[in-house]
């Protein structure tokens, strides 16, 4: 992966920074130390890591701003860091960045049933934001499957989506506003309790800017009061095609479940060796589930069950109790641990219209024998986000390489059919060089204007979401 | 009048502007500081491209008539859930609204509450900007994290960033069934209550609006379910139960054409059509909704009001040339229909805090760098 050459001059002023860095921060905020800072070192897309010059961990908006003011004046690139879970490494730091992480951010701010909100700090994770309200029935909806760890702020970042937004939308459509440091150490209050922009829409672009325009620290949340129930029904086919129409045909039969996701007999297979849910051996697999009292859920799922039986499925499985809806979740959300099992696994991300879905799949099963990897499928088909698990061998050489040219191959037939390169993960450094298959040179630069304007230095999360070659004049200019 | 058929005879229409354009869809909303300048019109990029039901996905050229992407989309059980307000009675226009127009102004009506306002359906944006680039931002699919968000940025900017040509949306399929809790006789606080418990329970409200006057002149207050048969009957009867303790009359009504008509009747704002006032749409924290208005009417004895999204969105008509600004709103608030020396002497956009006031001219600058597309028009 090509990362700007370190910028000598911060590399050489260490010392300083960490001084000045100290002078805002308690002590143990600030960490130095060549050993410790390698804890900074990579997020979760492991396969790169670089420790930063150091890290910082601010407990307010107003150290945030301290430190960001330090970083302006001295012209040190800053690396934003919620948890450190983003699979495209959105947090990967640069020899010459400091890393600024949110951990210690945690609180609830304030908790409003009435006008239904929370404020919180965006070093919260994101289950612990439903934690806070799941008491008094209350919860946000954004799920993503990391949501045990990841942080608030990176969610914002990301736009990360979860296996509900069929229903219930991503971050950018749960997120009523936020408090914002800029690169400059300004601290600006976008949106609040109330819905939409007075003027242009900044929210809108700062949600899923990958830390690259301001700081979170603070975020405005809308919450739900929880559904009666939930309820997910499981069905098998025997090719694809077959359950990718039957998607489209509960979709365009108004039914509006919560939940669709697919697993193709590659990823079956594993899971079912992994974890034993019971799963039928077949080609495709659904897992629907809908919401609503008891009753409401009989009528949904009769309907459902109704268009499913028109495909003839293999397997019908409907849950009767607690268990048996874990049960048939159970593989669905070991999926990444079982392909895990098998081998070391990169998961991909692109999006295509879920009419496509049969034609992609194919595909991607004849990539997989050109290059020798093994391919797992699972995915939120509701919303045609796919995620691809393809299977390598770390220790051998040559294999990362290859398992990423093939994933870039199937990324492009997702951008070739009307999709596009992530749907939930962000692009980070993983995908930043493949933004040129996505987007015309203007349509990057657009992009890269709007930066200008938060972040003239290019201070913010370097070398991130555009390729190297299209920033170079600009970052050349700021530097 | 300039209209341009292609997004290539747009962007030479645009390089070889010598002054402001004035940029238009239909023409039906007359909104925003007024600006002087050619009009440029898109309803000659007009079309539905594209319409897959069973991906929920519609791409259409931003001209394409609103009333036609309804009945394309009606023709198979579906329709924008974002539910854009028909401008022309308030406003007094006449035309054709356009997508176009829908999406640049991010109109958004009573099922914002639910099923988020027009930026959140936005999937994908083609657009020209001030400099004549033909730009695309977005796509067609309904996840898509690819690169910044200018798509939402679009939404809203009332045409001063670029000029859309295409847009792709997120619809939604019709309900089979659809019912409206009422509540008669509620004061303004006591029915903002009400709704926010209707909006905080399990049932999927999607709507949920008071009117101190409603068509009788007496007060009512509506929320909305929709969904399975079934379902909307359990619902009415929960919120049936759970709104009773708020003081009015509660029923139900389960007339599908009658609740759509109290839905249109909320949407467009029917209450203050014809009046002689300006008209202001105010977004605040629900709770804040009744309180702003207790100040509006100790100091204008003559006001009309309607609240949706659950008090959050307050209409108000007030007498000409009244600043709904002079206490300070934790929100925003828009001159929606106003006399031309309102509009040219009142922000018609909520004035941003300066730093948020500077990066939004900066935007501006990189946009539309010669400063042509609809200058002035939000402030």
């Amino acid at each position: 992966m090509d990362m700007p050459t370190p910028n000598p001059e911060v590399l050489a002023k260490k010392a300083r920074i960490v001084a000045c860095l100290k002078e805002v921060l308690p002590a143990d905020a600030v960490i130095s130390d060549e050993v410790e800072v390698r804890a900074y070192e990579c997020d979760a897309l492991t396969a790169y890591r670089c420790p930063p010059l150091a890290a910082v961990l601010p407990a307010s908006t107003e150290e945030v701003a301290a430190v960001l003011k330090i970083c302006h004046a001295e012209g040190v690139p800053v690396v934003p860091r919620g948890a450190g879970t983003s699979l495209a490494g959105g947090a990967m730091p640069t020899a010459d960045s400091i890393i600024l992480g949110v951990a210690r951010m945690t609180e609830v701010l304030e908790t409003d049933y009435e006008n239904r909100f929370i404020r919180v700090q965006t070093g919260r994770t994101n289950l612990s934001v439903s934690g806070a309200v799941e008491e008094d029935g209350f919860f946000y909806a954004p799920d993503p499957s990391s949501q045990l760890a990841c942080a608030i702020a990176g969610n914002i970042a990301m736009n990360s989506g979860g296996a509900h937004c069929l229903k219930y939308g991503v971050t950018t459509n749960n997120l009523m506003g936020v408090t914002m440091v800029t690169m400059e150490g300004e601290v600006v209050e976008i949106g609040g309790a109330y819905l939409d922009a007075g003027g242009l829409d900044l929210l809108g672009v700062i949600c899923g800017s990958e830390g690259q325009l301001g700081v979170v620290t603070e975020a405005t949340l809308r919450i739900l009061h929880k559904p009666e129930g939930a309820r997910p029904v499981l069905m098998g086919f025997d090719s694809n095609e077959v359950a990718g129409q039957c998607v489209s045909d509960i979709i365009k039969a108004g039914i509006l479940p919560v939940a669709i996701e697919f697993m193709d007999r590659p990823c079956i297979r594993a899971t079912e060796a992994f974890a034993g849910a019971g799963y039928p051996d077949c080609e495709a697999l659904l897992i629907v589930e809908v919401e609503g009292s008891d009753e409401e859920i009989d009528a949904q799922l009769e309907r459902i069950l109704a268009i499913a039986r028109t495909h003839n499925p293999v397997e019908l499985r409907e849950s009767t109790s607690a268990d048996e809806s874990a049960r048939i979740w159970l593989g669905r959300k070991s999926a990444f641990g079982a392909m895990g099992q098998i081998n070391d696994y990169m998961c991909l991300d692109g999006t295509i219209p879920v009419s496509q879905l049969p034609y992609v799949l194919r595909r991607i099963g004849e990539l997989s024998k050109d290059y020798g990897l093994d391919v797992g499928n699972v995915f939120h088909a509701g919303d045609g986000n796919m995620h691809p698990l393809i299977l390598f061998d770390a220790n051998k050489p040559g294999d990362l390489e290859k398992c990423e040219a093939f994933g870039a191959d199937i990324l492009r037939l997702c951008v070739e059919v009307g999709g596009c390169l992530t749907g939930e993960h962000g692009v980070g450094i993983e995908k930043r060089d493949l933004m040129v298959d996505q987007y015309l040179p203007e349509d990057l630069d657009i992009q890269m204007a709007v930066k200008d304007v938060f972040d003239p230095k290019w201070l913010l999360n370097p070398a991130k979401v555009f390729p190297l070659a299209s920033s170079e004049a600009r970052r050349m200019a700021a530097e | 009048m300039m209209t341009p058929s292609t997004e290539v005879e747009l962007a030479e229409a645009i390089v070889g502007a010598q002054s402001a354009l004035r940029i238009q869809g239909g023409g039906t909303r007359d909104i925003g500081a007024p600006v002087s300048g050619e009009p440029v019109s898109t309803t000659g990029l007009s079309g539905v491209s594209l319409y897959e039901p069973g991906a929920l996905t519609l791409v259409a050229g931003a001209g394409t008539p609103l009333e036609e992407i309804e009945a394309t989309l009606a023709a198979e059980g579906q329709r924008l859930a974002f539910e854009p307000m028909d401008h022309r009675a308030l406003l007094d226009t006449t035309g054709t609204s356009t997508i176009g127009g829908v999406v640049a102004g991010n109109i958004s009506g009573p099922r914002r509450i639910q099923a988020g306002a027009c930026r959140d359906s936005l999937l994908g944006v083609r657009f020209v900007d001030g400099a004549g680039r033909v730009l695309k931002n977005g796509g067609r699919v309904m996840k898509n994290v690819t690169g910044y968000d200018l798509v939402k940025l679009m939404a809203g900017s009332w045409g001063t960033l670029g000029v859309l040509t295409e847009v792709s949306l997120k619809v939604q399929a019709v309900p089979e069934a659809v019912g409206c809790v009422l509540i008669n006789g509620l004061l303004d606080a006591d029915a903002v209550a009400a709704m926010s418990a209707a909006l905080g329970s399990p049932y999927d409200v999607s709507g949920a609006a008071h009117a101190p006057a409603g068509v009788d002149g007496h007060p009512v207050t509506m929320i909305r379910i929709e969904g399975l048969e079934a379902s909307v009957a359990y619902r009415a009867a929960k919120l049936t139960e759970a709104l009773a303790g708020f003081g009015g009359d509660v029923s139900v009504e389960r007339d599908a054409d009658k609740v759509a008509a109290g839905w249109a009747w909320v949407r467009d704002v029917t209450v203050m059509q014809g009046g002689e006032g300006d008209v202001w749409r105010i977004s605040v924290k629900p709770s804040d909704g009744p309180k702003l208005v207790e100040t509006l009417r100790a100091r204008h004895s003559d006001i009309s009001v309607l609240y949706d999204w659950g008090g959050g969105l307050v209409w108000v008509q007030v007498p000409k040339g009244s600043d709904v600004r002079s206490t300070p709103i934790d929100g925003h608030a828009t001159l929606i229909r106003g006399i031309s020396e309102s509009r040219a002497s009142l922000p018609v956009f909520q004035p941003e805090p300066a730093p948020l006031a500077a990066l939004s001219q900066g935007l501006r600058a990189k946009f539309d760098p010669r400063g042509i597309l609809n200058p002035g028009l939000m402030g």
